[in-house]
């Protein structure tokens, strides 16, 4: 494959993010300008709004889940950016991430020298049935819903094609849970900030004063073993499989690499970018792979001039967890087959030799749609800065790469980030 | 099938109603594509021809819905009566998602993949209109 280059280097030099969880009294616009004052807030040497040229705002459905289409205008005009132009960028789930990288390429095209990546999404004001429904739409509508899946529904089958050809079980997803709600819990923005065992005490505690029978779950597995606690979503998914449903916003500053000490004494330089797209799942060689995610990952790597193993810590679209141990596979961190042995032994925990997802994951995090692929650059900015507090994975990090998922991998996206 | 009939969705959807499964041939590369296309994805020719399909293959993938959708609560499921949802790969080339019926959702270490399967045609009313959804059930 010939490798093409951007024209000129680009650097993030700053980031925001808005609280994730249940905001009743929130609209998408107070989530973005949170996620913006928190930028703002964070700057290592201040930096003036004015100078911003462009925005790239990644939302999925502010129609369907709040009735407001042209989103972008609007997110603009809250912080304080009207006149300069702003764009809705949607790819599904991918959306973040999809934003992100056309920052990167108007930057790179010698336009503009700052621009602002955004993404937000708005989701809880709805029953679920109506998320569901919403959700539904980043599927073929013709095609796969009639047959009555679900999101959960798709990403369940990718389990069971992928248990029936490597010998995984649902105990393999389970795994998965319990460590990123191990990391969500020492993440003060995260929907879920809390371990499953914490989660087991708190729920014990309140049988004893409700007096009502104690569960006696002893480890983390039997809690999410239990059907009560951890219901079937869709088979083999449970509840604790499933990301939540989130509202949140975050952002980015991008600045064209030759001015980014002008912002901060450590920016980080996007050195690798990559987006394919896929057909539906039924029209796949395979269920168990998602051919978008290892496309876009290839393309990011090429760029970037590095491989797999360079890379010290990445943030994963687990929106399902079978979607984060695919995704390990489809980066190459694992062999096919092998990425759910790997999340089993610990390797993929904050202090194991593959470190994914320590920001909690989509699963503990939470998932607000357009929102997450920027949720998973701010992660990228504290662990590569050493900023990650009681998160932070140890050593000398120079790498980090962000896995952003469209729909069940119609769209990919894949960054890679570099500190010099 | 009338060949002068206009390759879409719609008449995919006739197609069902009348309980076949049409899809559509690329005669300048020979690909099959079920749902039909207008135009061949694989060679770019919008030389095109409707073709029966068969409705055989072999279940590739599947899931139990407990949380049902809106349209599938209408049709009476819900986590008290979950369906199954799956992948089928046919016989003859492209695969599809399509309910499953014909196996037990409360059994589902008896569902294996790689089962054989045939179409079957569901009938659903969704207020005054009716209408027809592809399923699969195993061969008997």
């Amino acid at each position: 494959m010939t490798v093409k280059k951007l024209n000129r280097g680009v650097a993030l030099v700053g980031v925001g993010m808005s609280h994730f969880g249940a905001f009743p009294e929130k609209t998408s616009r107070d989530l973005f300008v949170e996620a913006f004052q928190d930028l703002l807030a964070g700057g290592d040497k201040g930096f003036d709004p004015a100078k911003i040229e462009a925005l790239y705002v990644g939302n999925y459905s502010s129609d369907l889940f709040e009735g407001q289409g042209h989103t972008a205008p609007i997110m603009a005009d809250w912080i304080g950016q009207t006149p300069k132009p702003a764009t809705r960028v949607e790819d599904a789930c991918a959306s973040g991430g999809v934003a992100l990288r056309q920052g990167i390429l108007a930057i790179a095209s010698g336009l503009y020298d700052v621009v602002l990546v955004g993404g937000v999404e708005k989701m809880t004001n709805l029953p679920i049935a109506r998320v569901t429904d919403t959700l539904a739409t980043a599927a073929d509508v013709l095609y796969e819903i009639p047959a009555g899946f679900t999101f959960p529904g798709f990403y369940a089958a990718m389990a069971t094609a992928y248990f029936a050809k490597y010998g995984a079980t649902a105990d393999s997803l389970l795994a998965v849970g319990i460590k990123n709600h191990r990391n969500g819990a020492l993440n003060e923005k995260a929907q879920f900030n809390i371990s499953i065992a914490d989660l087991m005490a708190q729920k014990k505690a309140k049988a004893a004063q409700k007096d009502r029978p104690i569960p006696t779950w002893e480890t983390e597995f039997d809690f999410m073993r239990d059907n009560k606690a951890n219901p079937q979503i869709a088979y083999p998914l449970r509840l604790f499989d499933c990301s939540p449903v989130t509202d949140g916003a975050a952002v980015a500053l991008l600045v064209s690499a030759d001015i980014a000490k002008q912002f901060t004494d450590t920016p980080l330089y996007i050195v690798g970018t990559g987006q394919a797209s896929d057909a539906a799942l039924h029209d796949r060689v395979t269920a168990t792979a998602l051919s978008a995610a290892t496309n876009a990952a290839q393309q990011a790597y090429a760029m970037a001039g590095i491989s797999a193993a360079d890379i010290d810590v990445a943030e994963v679209h687990d929106c399902f967890t079978i979607a984060e141990i695919i995704a390990t596979e489809d980066l190459g961190f694992f062999a096919p087959g092998e990425g759910f042995k790997a999340a089993e032994a610990g390797i993929t925990a904050r202090d194991g030799k593959r470190p994914i997802n320590t920001s909690g994951g989509l699963k503990a995090k939470g998932h607000p749609v357009g929102a997450s692929g920027v949720g998973q650059v701010v992660e990228i900015w504290k662990q590569l800065r050493g900023e990650a507090g009681e998160r932070q994975v140890a050593g000398q990090l120079t790498h980090g790469l962000t896995h952003n998922v469209g729909g069940t991998g119609q769209t990919a996206v894949v960054h890679i980030f570099e500190k010099r | 099938m009338a060949e002068t009939l206009q390759i879409n969705h719609n008449s995919f959807q006739q197609a069902l109603a009348k309980h076949t499964l049409m899809g559509t041939t690329c005669r300048n590369c020979g690909r099959l594509f079920l749902p039909p296309r207008p135009m061949c994805p694989n060679c770019f020719s919008d030389d095109m021809v409707w073709t029966e399909v068969t409705g055989r293959g072999k279940l590739t993938a599947f899931t139990i819905i407990f949380i049902t959708p809106t349209a599938m609560i209408d049709a009476g499921y819900g986590r008290e009566n979950p369906y199954i949802a799956g992948v089928v790969q046919l016989d003859d080339g492209p695969a599809i998602s399509a309910q499953i019926l014909g196996m037990d959702p409360s059994a589902s270490a008896d569902i294996a993949i790689g089962t054989p399967m045939e179409a079957v045609f569901i009938e659903r009313s969704a207020g005054n209109e009716t209408q027809t959804f592809l399923g699969f059930q195993p061969v008997k």
